[in-house]
């Protein structure tokens, strides 16, 4: 444990709570996902939240939101035991969630989606101009702009967003709880989001900000609470703690936050593409010419803005999508289109591929982890002798080591895949690629919605992959990552590769201009 | 929310169901002047408490299994075959055209080549749509309802103009020669002890039970039928794994065609003995309530099968014994199919509520 912090789940402040939770707990069969957890949030802070995801963050704010009773424990507001069988009485009671996934109607204005819910009397009108002078006033109070007769479908996501909070404050939310607010937003908008979130707490709100991000909560919020698997681990003032000993609490251990790897010794030439090609369904062609190596024992990093081609880039690779050009796989020609191109064939192939998108692609959700050990890879002896019959039993015992090796928790093969938290399907998704043994993986994001300690994890497995001589190409919009694991960095824009550059001597800004589409 | 234990999901969740179905009919039965308790005794000593009743309602029953599982395999695609009646429709010709095809030395033999039969014409019927889907988008839904008129139809031609014996009068085939004729369960030595009587239920019903098993098989067992669920929960997903989304749209339909198929070997050949007009009498459309309300499971669809044979059996005793009319089983069905089917999740949500309250119980004073 880290030195300096208090384990009583009280912060030292000595104000009136404005929230106070004893002993919740709450089991989902047999998941615990909270544990006698203790919290108590004095009036007028800023409350970080952090947790891996997992933990139980969400889970928590479900139930002081309504949406979960829990098993056991009270909930105090303002200093008075308040039963929340619902999320009408959070409501009555002052709290306001802003969910990570918006709940706005597309095509009503942000006045009628501020005041949808809370009308009053059959006329609409009356609520409409009433609803108007309050925005005005709290947009004024608060720096939250917004026109009011936008429609939601026109705005940004920060937009969105503002117009959630201002949900939550018309209906004179006392309390602000933000799920995991920033995953959505630009590096801008997340830091005015903080100084509206600031100017709410010094008007004397409470604010609740749920994150696995350690610079949001080392940059916003005035007390910190942890919470690793189901129960509350500390509570500290930011300003006495720092980013490392948070993730040590969140993690359990010692985290590294950096990657450790030794310098590439690549090999032959694994996989070379020739002015690669995709054209998709509306006749744009989002791949423009592509071409690239890489050889074995050297991870090929892709830099690049989302929708940049390199999502085109990885499925045309993983024969998903169909392409032209010219791709050879350790000297032999791979069919770009037609019945060969498939990813069943890449996979015959020795191509891996961890793809972006874990939950729309790299798994079937309602599947249990053990159905999902074998995806892709169902076809293989391994699995059952003869074309018809699978052999379970065969699947369950290899999903079981896996699940040990990799650190799949909870290690439940039956479990279906929507059960586990996103690092853990991800890992998933990692072991089922890797230990197929691949001589080429491609991987899509693969840290994204991912909890430190599995990002760590899955970044010393894919170093590990290199290191034994295989070939990586690494997509992913996080720059950190790309910087600190590719041998090599391609950087795309508008679906051509606009250069490379060498890790070890370029920086974020060179980089960031290639992004941008700018050569000089 | 809260999930349900999975004993309530399997088990309460249809029982609360067709209670409030049964309620709902009693009610109407009450507001035509009728006696729900009479009614109910008459349905249940009619289907349930005699022999001749479960010759009949095993006889339905195994119409039912055969559809009710052809919606199951389309339905783990994530394909609505709504055409088991069309299927099944085309299933009697293929039957009817085997079984008049030889004389046949035995009714083994001709079971065999018949079930083949009716399970092939069945999935050619069940193919057009689906090459339809896979290849134009053509939705599965639209163009199996339109296939059902077409079978009609092309049946009305057939038996009228094609296979009607010079002479006959109604539209049908020639009765099927004597060596084709399927043992009923009172012929079959050992159940002669409990069908003393003449009964319509027939050796199929053994088939439709191996089917079940087959399809349990085929889609908890089996590759394809790995690839077929995969493919009917993410289409997406499945495409990156390397499955053949065309291969899934049509094998999955042509199974289920082919088990719609089947199903005339226990009406055509195993009852009537001939085929004559609208020889499936709605079993193709009851089988889509049969999957529904059996889950998509072989085994539930085992039991929403007996469920509807009861049904259809019991409503028919209700024409037969009592003033009731005849149509009082479409709406007892009906009943069913709503309840079972479209209201299913507002019982869910209730039954929820309840475990949720009897859950909250234990917690102390002021819990959540």
């Amino acid at each position: 444990m880290a030195q300096g912090v208090e384990m009583t789940g009280r912060p030292a402040t000595a104000a009136p709570f404005a929230i106070e939770l004893k002993g919740i707990s709450k089991a989902f069969g047999p998941v615990q996902a909270n544990k006698d957890i203790n919290i108590a949030v004095p009036k007028g802070t800023i409350h970080g939240i952090i947790g891996e995801n997992g933990a139980g963050k969400s889970t928590l704010m479900s139930i002081l939101y309504g949406f979960y009773r829990a098993d056991a424990g009270e909930i105090f507001i303002g200093g008075r035991l308040t039963p929340i069988p619902d999320s009408q009485s959070a409501i009555r009671a002052g709290i306001g969630m802003v969910f990570q996934h918006f709940k706005l109607v597309q095509n009503f204005t942000v006045l009628e989606n501020v005041v949808l819910g809370a009308e009053e009397g059959a006329l609409l009108n009356t609520s409409l101009a009433k609803a108007r002078a309050e925005l005005q006033r709290l947009s004024r109070d608060y720096e939250l702009d917004v026109n009011p007769d936008a429609l939601i479908e026109d705005l940004s996501v920060g937009h969105q967003q503002r117009v959630e909070i201002l949900k939550a404050l018309y209906r004179q939310a006392d309390i602000l709880i933000l799920d995991e607010p920033t995953g959505v937003l630009t590096p801008d908008e997340a830091d005015h989001l903080f100084r509206i979130l600031k100017g709410l707490r010094d008007q004397g709100k409470t604010v609740i900000l749920i994150t696995h991000k350690l610079r949001e909560i080392m940059e916003a919020t005035d007390n910190v609470s942890v919470m690793r698997r189901g129960t509350m681990v500390g509570t500290v003032k930011t300003a006495e703690t720092s980013p490392e000993a948070l993730a040590e609490l969140m993690v359990g251990r010692k985290v590294l936050l950096e990657v450790e790897k030794k310098p590439a010794t690549p090999g032959a030439v694994v996989l070379d593409v020739q002015n690669l090609r995709v054209v998709d369904e509306h006749k744009v062609e989002r791949l423009k010419g592509v071409s690239l190596q890489i050889r074995a024992g050297e991870i090929l990093g892709i830099a690049g803005v989302a929708g940049n081609g390199q999502s085109e880039l990885l499925a045309a690779l993983g024969g998903i999508t169909k392409a032209t050009g010219a791709v050879t796989l350790k000297g032999e020609a791979l069919p770009l289109t037609g019945k060969g191109a498939n990813g069943r064939a890449r996979r015959e192939a020795g191509i891996g591929h961890i793809p972006e998108d874990r939950q729309a692609l790299g798994l079937i959700m309602d599947f249990a982890a053990w159905e999902n050990m074998a995806f892709g890879y169902h076809h293989r002896p391994q699995y059952g002798a003869g074309a018809v019959l699978m052999d379970n039993a065969a699947v369950r015992a290899e999903t079981d080591k896996q699940m040990a090796a990799y650190d799949v928790r909870p290690p439940i093969a039956s479990l279906a895949a929507k059960s586990f938290s996103g690092g853990n399907q991800q890992k998933i998704v990692v072991a089922r690629e890797i230990e197929s043994g691949p001589d080429l993986l491609l991987i899509g994001q693969p840290t994204r919605g991912v909890d430190i300690g599995a990002i760590e994890f899955i970044h010393k497995q894919i170093v590990a992959l290199r290191d034994a001589g295989k070939a990586i190409l690494l997509v992913s919009v996080e720059l950190d990552e790309i910087m600190s694991l590719s041998d090599r960095i391609l950087v795309m824009f508008d679906g051509q590769v606009m250069g490379e550059r060498d890790p070890e001597i370029t920086n974020e800004r060179e980089l960031g201009l290639l992004m941008a589409g700018m050569t000089g | 929310m809260d999930k349900l234990p999975r004993w309530a999901d399997v088990a309460l969740v249809p029982f609360v169901s067709l209670l409030l179905a049964a309620i709902v009919a009693a009610i109407v039965l009450l507001v035509i002047g009728q006696s729900p308790t009479e009614a109910f005794k008459v349905m249940v000593e009619g289907a349930l408490l005699s022999s001749y009743g479960w010759g009949y309602t095993l006889y339905y029953t195994t119409s039912f299994i055969f559809t009710g599982l052809a919606v199951t395999v389309a339905f783990h695609a994530s394909m609505f075959n709504i055409g088991g009646e069309g299927q099944a429709q085309l299933g009697g010709l293929g039957v009817a055209l085997v079984c008049l095809a030889l004389p046949w030395p035995h009714w083994s033999v001709a079971l065999l080549a018949a079930a083949l039969g009716g399970a092939a014409f069945g999935a050619a019927w069940a193919a057009i749509p689906a090459y339809l889907q896979a290849k134009r988008g053509s939705h599965i839904v639209i163009t199996t309802i339109m296939f059902n008129y077409i079978a009609a139809s092309l049946l009305v031609y057939m038996l009228v103009d094609v296979l009607r014996p010079a002479g006959q009068m109604d539209p049908a085939t020639a009765r099927f020669p004597e060596g084709t004729n399927l043992p009923t369960l009172n012929h079959i030595p050992g159940l002669n002890l409990l069908f003393p009587k003449d009964v319509p239920a027939n050796v199929t019903l053994f088939v439709a039970l191996a089917a079940a098993w087959a399809v349990w098989m085929l889609l908890w067992r089996t590759r394809l039928g790995y690839e077929i669920r995969a493919f009917g929960k993410s289409e997406p997903a499945a495409r990156y794994a390397g499955i053949n989304p065309t291969k899934i749209i049509m094998v999955s339909m042509l199974i289920s065609g082919g088990l719609a198929g089947m199903m005339a070997i226990n009406n055509v050949m195993g009852e009537s003995e001939r085929l004559v007009q609208n020889a499936a009498e709605g079993a193709g459309f009851i089988g889509i309530a049969v999957a529904l309300m059996g889950r998509n499971h072989p085994v539930g669809v085992l039991l929403a099968a007996l469920l509807f044979g009861f049904l259809y059996q019991g409503g028919a005793e209700l024409g037969l014994w009592t003033s009731i009319p005849i149509e009082m089983r479409i709406v007892v069905q009906g009943l069913v199919i709503l309840f079972t089917g479209a209201l299913d999740m507002m019982v869910r949500m209730i039954l929820t509520r309840v475990f949720a309250l009897f859950r909250g119980r234990p917690a102390a004073q002021g819990a959540v």
